[in-house]
């Protein structure tokens, strides 16, 4: 359904996306990971015909997305990054209009439609400058499967919604997943691994892996990261951890807890927790850590080192904490 | 085609639902009845007859600077909210968007001229025996003539900013110097100055339209720069995919 070849974009003199390769089945739904500035949306852009690329090719549908613009452009619901939205239109009348220039033949049934998908019946007539966030991203996504396209491309879908809404888009994507194809960009992992069935992980333009969420996982749970935490007096605590068998990489935490890695394919929780407690601390926590996007950077750069990533281990570290900089200024922004 | 009608169904319910754009409107039939009054007094006191001179005269320069100010948002506020994207990846070809985005304009200044034609009227009434319907009728074929290349210039330069004050102030120049660009070859002579008279844009309406003569060469002119403009709009936006 989407076929990409050798595809490089640049602006200007920067090269956003470079010679990136991948594909997308009928019934799939890909997930497009990767730090804010990757080049995700740059991709999507390509892919939904609103700029061409510097050179190699995309297919969606069967279509080449330069040559066949519009034909593509049919078959493809886009929701942008930005989810932009007439204000001084009701939802009604924004998402007839998209329709209308769908050529939809029961357009406002099908306003109708996507309007109860996305649970917005009752703020039709609203308009949408007064619409929250949330409201406006779910309209957004309305607006992209108004004409039941045979691929979806959703920038950063949940973004803004809050958790009760987040699980609902999530579902709503599975749901449509199933029978069309469905591309995601997300740099939340987790919401990756709940959704996709292949997940892509961009950096600086290049594919950095490529793997279903569970192998993914799985690569990574080489270098498992775990947390504890104890009651009472933690001294000692660090020596005896590090003393376990498996353990590697103990260091303790500020707040009095350790952190510690484990070797490859080895699970010493228990045995962790039977030292912790038998030496007569009282425990409160043993829990596995989520790799943040930047963690799978490291380890994706550190455990491979065939993957051609960029030039070297020290610029990609600087890359990686520049890369949380850009995160933590843009949670800004979003509060 | 349904595309151009679609958006430019839309544009005209837009100018319908924004305050500024009934402030423009307002403005310019406040401004040319001042004028006009003032130019009925003046008629009045100097004891001729007036034409429908007294009106078209500064309803043209009214013109070039409420078109600049209908137009300013059309395609700019687009790239401003970043509404384009959905534009370009609808399936929508650019020049359906250009056409559909400059009709929706034109449609309303047509409106804006069809209210004005109130003067006119109460001109006839005042004057006695009536005023010369000739130059009255070409005259606001040319006002309409006018319009239609007006908009199409704004609406093209609009496609290149995304600030509406920027497009306004870009479009008004165009106008102005399109206005003028002919009074050098008022002055000396030759080819190069026949070249300049042709462009301009107020030879082909105060030489002819504005007199009663209906001139082909001067429908010819005005429905080009149209076109040409429009043209110049589509591939503006298309350019702006390669950027």
């Amino acid at each position: 359904m989407i076929q990409v070849e050798g595809l490089t974009k640049d602006y200007g003199k920067r090269r956003a996306v470079e010679n990136l390769s991948f594909h997308a089945e009928k019934g799939e739904i890909l997930g497009f990971l990767g730090p804010n500035g990757a080049g995700k949306t740059t991709v999507m852009r390509i892919l939904c015909g609103f700029m061409p690329p510097t050179s190699g090719s995309a297919q969606v549908a069967g279509y080449d997305v330069v040559d066949q613009s519009l034909e593509v452009r049919k078959r493809v619901g886009y929701l942008p990054e930005t989810v932009p939205l007439y204000p001084d239109m009701t939802v009604f009348n924004y998402l007839k209009y998209m329709a209308d220039l769908r050529h939809l033949a029961d357009a406002e049934d099908r306003v109708d439609d996507v309007l109860e998908i996305v649970h917005m019946e009752d703020r039709a007539e609203g308009y949408i400058s007064n619409l929250s966030k949330g409201m406006r991203q779910r309209i957004g996504i309305a607006q992209a499967l108004l004409h039941e396209p045979e691929v979806l491309i959703l920038d950063e879908p949940t973004i803004g919604l809050d958790p009760a809404q987040i699980r609902d888009v999530r579902d709503m994507i599975r749901e449509i997943g199933k029978e069309r194809t469905v591309m995601l960009s997300t740099h939340i992992l987790s919401e990756a691994q709940q959704i996709c069935d292949r997940v892509l992980i961009i950096n600086k333009g290049h594919i950095v892996a490529e793997d279903s969420p569970e192998m993914l996982q799985g690569r990574l749970t080489g270098a498992r990261r775990i947390s504890l935490f104890v009651g009472g007096d933690p001294e000692g605590l660090l020596n005896l951890v590090a003393d376990v068998p498996g353990v590697e990489q103990a260091v303790s935490q500020d707040n009095g807890g350790v952190e510690f890695e484990t070797s490859p394919g080895e699970d010493v929780r228990a045995e962790v927790a039977r030292a912790v407690v038998g030496a007569g601390y009282d425990l409160l926590e043993l829990r596995p850590l989520d790799l943040s996007l930047e963690q799978i950077f490291l380890e994706l750069t550190r455990d491979e080192p065939a993957i051609p990533v960029v030039d070297g281990h020290i610029d990609e570290l600087e890359d990686i904490e520049q890369n949380e900089v850009e995160d933590k200024d843009f949670q800004k922004e979003v509060e | 085609m349904r595309n151009i009608w679609t958006i430019t169904r839309r544009e005209l319910s837009l100018y319908f639902n924004t305050p500024a754009a009934y402030l423009v409107a307002f403005m310019i039939l406040l401004i040319l009845g001042i004028l006009f009054y003032a130019n009925l007094m003046a008629a009045f006191v100097r004891q001729f007859a007036p034409g429908v001179e007294v009106i078209l005269s500064p309803f043209i320069m009214i013109l070039l600077f409420g078109t600049a100010a209908i137009t300013m948002r059309t395609i700019a506020e687009e790239q401003k909210s970043g509404t384009i994207e959905l534009m370009l990846t609808a399936p929508v070809r650019d020049s359906e968007f250009v056409i559909g985005k400059w009709l929706g304009a034109f449609l309303f200044m047509l409106i804006i001229v069809a209210i004005t034609w109130i003067y006119p009227l109460v001109l006839n009434a005042l004057v006695d025996p009536g005023i010369d319907q000739g130059p009255l009728l070409t005259g606001y074929l040319g006002v309409v003539l006018i319009c239609a290349a007006l908009t199409a210039i704004g609406v093209s330069i609009s496609a290149l900013f995304s600030n509406q004050i920027a497009a306004f102030f870009a479009t008004l120049g165009v106008y102005l110097l399109l206005w003028v660009i002919g009074v050098p070859s008022q002055i000396q002579g030759g080819t190069g100055d026949s070249l300049l008279a042709y462009i301009d844009f107020s030879d082909h309406f105060y030489n002819t339209l504005f007199r009663g003569v209906i001139g082909a060469t001067d429908i010819v002119y005005y429905l080009s720069v149209t076109a040409l403009a429009l043209l110049i709009g589509t591939l503006i936006v298309e350019t702006r995919r390669w950027r």
